[in-house]
């Protein structure tokens, strides 16, 4: 291996990376730092599925799963998400064209997508508690409502800075800055749906078959 | 792609494309949901069914997100095999490998325990 192979000045095609190995950009270490969060919210996350899935037989004489959960309800919720996801990409791709219109369009349905989907899972938990069946009714209902709850918590969190990432954008428009937010933004919010992605999978269609 | 490589427009993070290409990058994101629609009415289809084996249900279910966790990592966070990607992989695989060791580990040490320790009222009988 040669001197100029290590320090990375070689053909790039022989070396696969780009011809002058200077510091990364401002969006490549924005966007690692966002990613080394995002995984440790998963992580986090992780530790709730570890006692959900413990505690999914400590029902302490109350109702199971397969008693509460509306798949229904679960599937609009889901498509709610899995779409408001989409939309927020076809959001950042008009960002990164610089259309503003477009992108507050792209913006603003994404947020209703959330709301709805946050409607959805507080009606849910209403009823739920509504029949005795809230968080302290057993530990199995404990362990449900942390898990899905810190979920809906963070979609909330992500809907205010949606609007926030929406007015930084109508007051001073696509700054560099403002877009390295955004990319921030958009990463949180796909991590969200695949967070619910192991939530729909695990909690509702696994937790109902038990 | 060895067009683009000529001139390295710019670096690349997750989330982040390297050209202003509205057609590739839309059609990426729409590969990207039809696959995760497939993938989720799957999901919906089989925990409901009778037409297949039961047990093997919950493994169905369990590929069947990973799978969907893999579409949107590539379709939605763009994690690619791109050389300017591989600190994002390095620490994904890393958050997998603890994510692994919580859930396992945990399943594992409270199966374990359920097993060999006696029910909770012989413990209280040796207590006295």
């Amino acid at each position: 291996m040669t001197d100029a192979a290590l320090h990375g000045h070689g053909h790039p095609a022989l070396l696969g990376g780009r011809p002058h190995e200077g510091p990364a950009s401002k969006r490549i270490t924005t966007g690692f730092g966002f990613w080394i969060f995002l995984l440790s919210d998963i992580v986090m996350f992780s530790c709730f599925f570890a006692a959900y899935a413990v505690l999914l037989g400590q029902t302490a004489g109350g109702p199971k799963g397969a008693e509460l959960f509306d798949l229904r309800s679960v599937a609009a919720e889901t498509a709610l998400l899995l779409l408001s996801s989409f939309t927020c990409g076809l959001a950042m791709i008009a960002a990164d064209i610089r259309n503003a219109f477009w992108y507050q369009i792209g913006m603003a349905v994404t947020c209703l997508l959330g709301l709805g989907f946050l409607l959805l899972e507080f009606r849910e938990f209403a009823e739920l508690v509504g029949r005795g069946a809230g968080p302290t009714r057993s530990a199995f209902l404990s362990s449900f409502f942390t898990l899905v709850g810190c979920h809906g918590a963070h979609v909330s969190a992500g809907i205010l800075w949606l609007l926030t990432m929406m007015a930084q954008v109508f007051a001073k428009g696509f700054r560099a800055d403002i877009m390295r937010r955004l990319l921030c933004f958009a990463l949180f919010w796909h991590a969200l749906d695949i967070i619910w992605v192991a939530i729909f999978s695990v909690v509702y269609l696994l937790g109902s078959a038990a | 792609m060895s067009d683009q490589h000529l001139h390295y427009p710019s670096d690349l993070a997750p989330g982040d494309e390297e050209e202003v290409r509205v057609g590739p990058r839309l059609a990426g994101y729409c590969i990207g949901f039809g696959l995760a629609i497939v993938l989720t009415a799957t999901s919906f289809f089989i925990a409901g069914t009778n037409l297949v084996w039961q047990p093997s249900i919950p493994v169905a279910l369990v590929v069947l997100a990973i799978a969907q966790m893999g579409v949107h990592l590539v379709f939605f966070i763009h994690i690619t095999t791109d050389p300017d990607n591989t600190n994002n992989i390095l620490a994904l695989a890393f958050g997998l490998l603890i994510v692994f060791l919580v859930v396992a580990g945990s399943l594992w040490i409270m199966a374990n325990l359920n097993q060999n320790m006696p029910p909770m009222d012989q413990i209280m009988r040796m207590q006295r």
